[in-house]
């Protein structure tokens, strides 16, 4: 308890400052959003948006309920795709590549793509099988070993091995909902993902498993490029060095981290920020 | 200000407080309402169970009469039976010890079994022959002809053979029959009811655990020895059949509609018809099959083959919506997180849906398949009512089934004898239809458990 506490404590309400904000900026752009629009039949729950997203640096996606962030979130890795009745226009590219062209596979995608999901939802077997089962459909791991290899790899990564390293074969459904979660994240790491999409990780979990998660993202960002939706305007503040702010199906303001909750610059994000509108 | 807020507040919990007590009545009643609906339904299954069980287990046990058969040369006129010799082919000893059978099938055995009656009765028992042998099964001749014809060496020896009785001799001894009834109106004679009173206290006739019932086929002619054999292995080939084709047939279906097929009119059509065909009276896939399997496909009439696929069709719907259900209840955080992963649709199903439905696709499969288990009327219209004395050994072979065969038995004209043997057949068909549950549950909580 003690350990956590401290882990807590390191993760503070302030502005992330590990990475030079300016940094962000400077990394090569990953993912390039160009006036991207989606219809649910009649309705529509996005407006044009555009948006860069640099390499290996955590950008998040904030801005009240129904403003359409998780919606964007899902359509950068197609997700939008299994909902009947969905459409999106505009063009999303990964590395210069159009995600929506018509020979894109979008199984290879999500494969590029790992997700996290807003309530943890490990597959109902084992731990091991959780963490193998993206290697096994891909075909990653050449033998058993290698594939044990990528399995304690994937759980050391998102800080879980310790703690289930004598139960790998127990359900991973058993673990608690911290743990749920990372197991999660561990099981989109063992694909070896180039982004990872975070759909409020932390909104089914306690404080303390926040903060566990919080870190990990922070330790993660070193290696993946993260795109991360959350409630909590903090977390966004704790752990992104881009933010981007939606507000009724608009890209509203994006920037940096720092700029964007010291120094925003469009009215309705400063009144959400400050509390007014959400 | 203060004062009227409390008013307000004594007013409003005034009204609540009248309203609860009608809604307690209210729950009250309904609570009521429940236990009598359940005390009920128990009640009727227990009076159904009670009425089954008390006239089909007396039927499970058989009157036998124990009887020392004596092969009398003299009755018996018969060559010895044929010998092996050396150099004799295969086909020319097969052909003499058939023609030796026949030769044997043609005695009167009925004088070596009425010798045997009238050696076990008193002493200058006034009786004729007709009258005697109505106190054996007819079937006896058979039986004794067959341990003879296994056995050639026994000419001139006696046997101790326990041979079936009568099924009029059967409902005298349990009292199926009016005693105090006049002469006219009784099956059996006068002093073939008086012997038989004398076999039962001398213990020639015991009460014997019914084998017939499970080991032989339907007889007509010797309704004591008639069985369900025949019916039994009609009905295990027909569920043989509707479990192999309505299983991965519906399951298939089912998961197709639910999971891969767009939506359209035309699949919104094949729903809305499909949960038709589940409401469909079982008669009509009846007429169907005698039309389109027996008329068009000339599959044999009476066969378990047609009749498992007419079961096959009717046990469709209820598995495909069983499935489609089940599969609709899965929730999407786990497709989502399969897709999410890069697993295809396929994979998605095959990996991870399918296994988390695997037990309600089985209830539905146990439902199915003890309802075709049950069906009778569908399988009135392909013949399977027919007379069948024999076992089937596959299934184009003719045959009946069991619920089909009850239906002929409450049927028979001898409702003494019969009433009681329809039972025992309803408890077979009872017991039948628990091991298919039992063994479909046991595998289902093992899957369970290793999910």
């Amino acid at each position: 308890m003690d350990m956590l506490a401290g882990k807590v404590k390191t993760t503070q309400q302030t502005v992330n400052t590990a990475m030079n904000p300016t940094d962000a900026l400077e990394r090569p752009i990953r993912l390039t959003a160009q006036d991207v629009t989606v219809h649910y039949g009649a309705k529509q729950a996005l407006h044009g948006i555009s948006i860069d997203i640099p390499d290996r640096a955590v950008t998040s996606f904030i801005g009240p309920s129904g403003c359409g962030k998780s919606t964007f979130l899902r359509c950068i890795n197609r997700m939008n795709d299994t909902i009947e009745g969905a459409k999106v226009g505009g063009t999303i590219k990964l590395d210069g590549e159009d995600i929506y062209a018509a020979d894109l596979d979008v199984v290879e995608l999500r494969a590029r793509i790992g997700m996290v999901f807003q309530k943890p939802n490990p597959f109902p077997k084992s731990i091991y099988d959780n963490v193998a089962y993206g290697p096994r459909i891909h075909g990653l791991a050449r033998s058993k070993s290698d594939l044990d290899e990528i399995v304690v790899s994937s759980l050391r990564k998102a800080g879980l091995f310790e703690e289930v390293k004598d139960r790998l074969n127990e359900p991973g459904t058993g673990l608690s909902g911290g743990q749920q979660q990372r197991l999660c994240i561990a099981r989109a790491i063992a694909v070896g993902p180039e982004v990872i999409l975070m759909d409020e990780p932390c909104s089914a979990l306690d404080p303390i498993a926040t903060a566990i998660i919080e870190e990990l993202v922070d330790e993660l960002r070193e290696n993946y490029t993260i795109v991360i939706v959350t409630h909590s305007m903090q977390q966004a503040a704790r752990v992104s060095q881009r933010t981007a702010f939606f507000h009724l199906g608009n890209l509203i303001e994006q920037g940096n981290t720092e700029d964007i909750f010291t120094n925003p610059v469009n009215k309705q994000t400063q009144d959400y920020i400050m509390g007014r509108i959400g | 200000m203060t004062s009227t807020t409390l008013d307000t507040a004594a007013e409003r919990r005034k009204l609540v407080r009248a309203g609860l007590s009608r809604r307690h009545v209210g729950e009250k009643m309904f609570r009521f309402f429940g236990v009598v609906a359940i005390v009920l339904a128990l009640g009727f299954v227990a009076i159904l169970f009670a009425d089954v069980l008390r006239k089909g287990i007396p039927a499970f046990t058989q009157s036998n009469i124990h009887l020392s058969v004596t092969f009398d040369p003299e009755a018996l006129n018969v060559d010895p039976a044929p010998v092996r010799e050396p150099g004799q082919s295969d086909a020319a000893f097969n052909a003499a010890n058939l023609a030796w059978q026949r030769q044997v099938a043609m005695l009167n055995w009925n004088t070596v079994i009425e010798a045997a009656l009238r050696n076990a009765a008193p002493q200058g028992f006034d009786i004729d022959s007709r009258q005697i042998l109505s106190i054996v099964e007819t079937d006896a001749r058979h039986r004794v002809r067959e341990v003879f014809v296994r056995d050639p060496s026994l000419l001139g020896q006696t046997v101790e053979v326990d041979l079936l009785a009568s099924a009029n001799a059967d409902n005298w001894v349990k009292g199926n029959i009016n005693r105090d009834l006049s002469d006219t109106q009784q099956q059996l004679s006068a002093p073939a009811r008086a012997l038989i009173d004398t076999f039962e206290e001398n213990g020639t006739i015991r009460q014997g655990f019914a084998w017939s019932l499970l080991s032989n086929v339907d007889s007509r002619s010797a309704p004591a020895s008639a069985g369900l054999l025949g019916a039994l292995m009609g009905s295990l080939w027909m569920m043989l059949i509707v479990v192999v084709l309505a299983v991965p047939i519906g399951v298939g279906s089912a998961i197709y509609l639910e999971e891969f097929a767009p939506k359209s009119r035309l699949t919104d059509l094949i729903e809305v018809n499909i949960n038709n065909l589940a409401a469909v009276p079982s008669i009509v896939f009846g007429l169907l099959g005698a039309a389109v399997f027996i008329n068009w496909f000339r599959l044999p009439l009476s066969a378990p083959l047609a009749g498992g696929l007419v079961l096959t069709l009717m046990t469709l719907p209820t598995i495909i919506i069983a499935t489609r259900a089940a599969l609709k209840g899965v929730s999407p955080a786990l497709r989502q997180a399969a897709l999410g992963m890069g697993a295809s649709r396929t994979q998605m199903v095959f990996h991870h849906v399918l296994p988390v439905t695997f037990p309600s696709i089985l209830t539905a499969t146990i439902i199915g398949v003890a309802q075709a288990l049950g069906e009778t009327a569908p399988l009135l219209l392909i013949g399977m009512n027919a007379f069948v004395a024999a076992v089937p050994g596959t299934p184009v072979e003719q045959a009946t089934a069991l619920p089909v065969q009850i239906y002929l038995w409450q049927g028979n004209e001898n409702r003494n004898f019969f009433e009681a043997r329809t039972s025992a057949a309803i408890l077979v068909l009872l017991g039948f239809m628990i091991t298919l549950n039992a063994i479909a549950i046991f595998l289902r909580s093992r899957l369970e458990k290793r999910a």
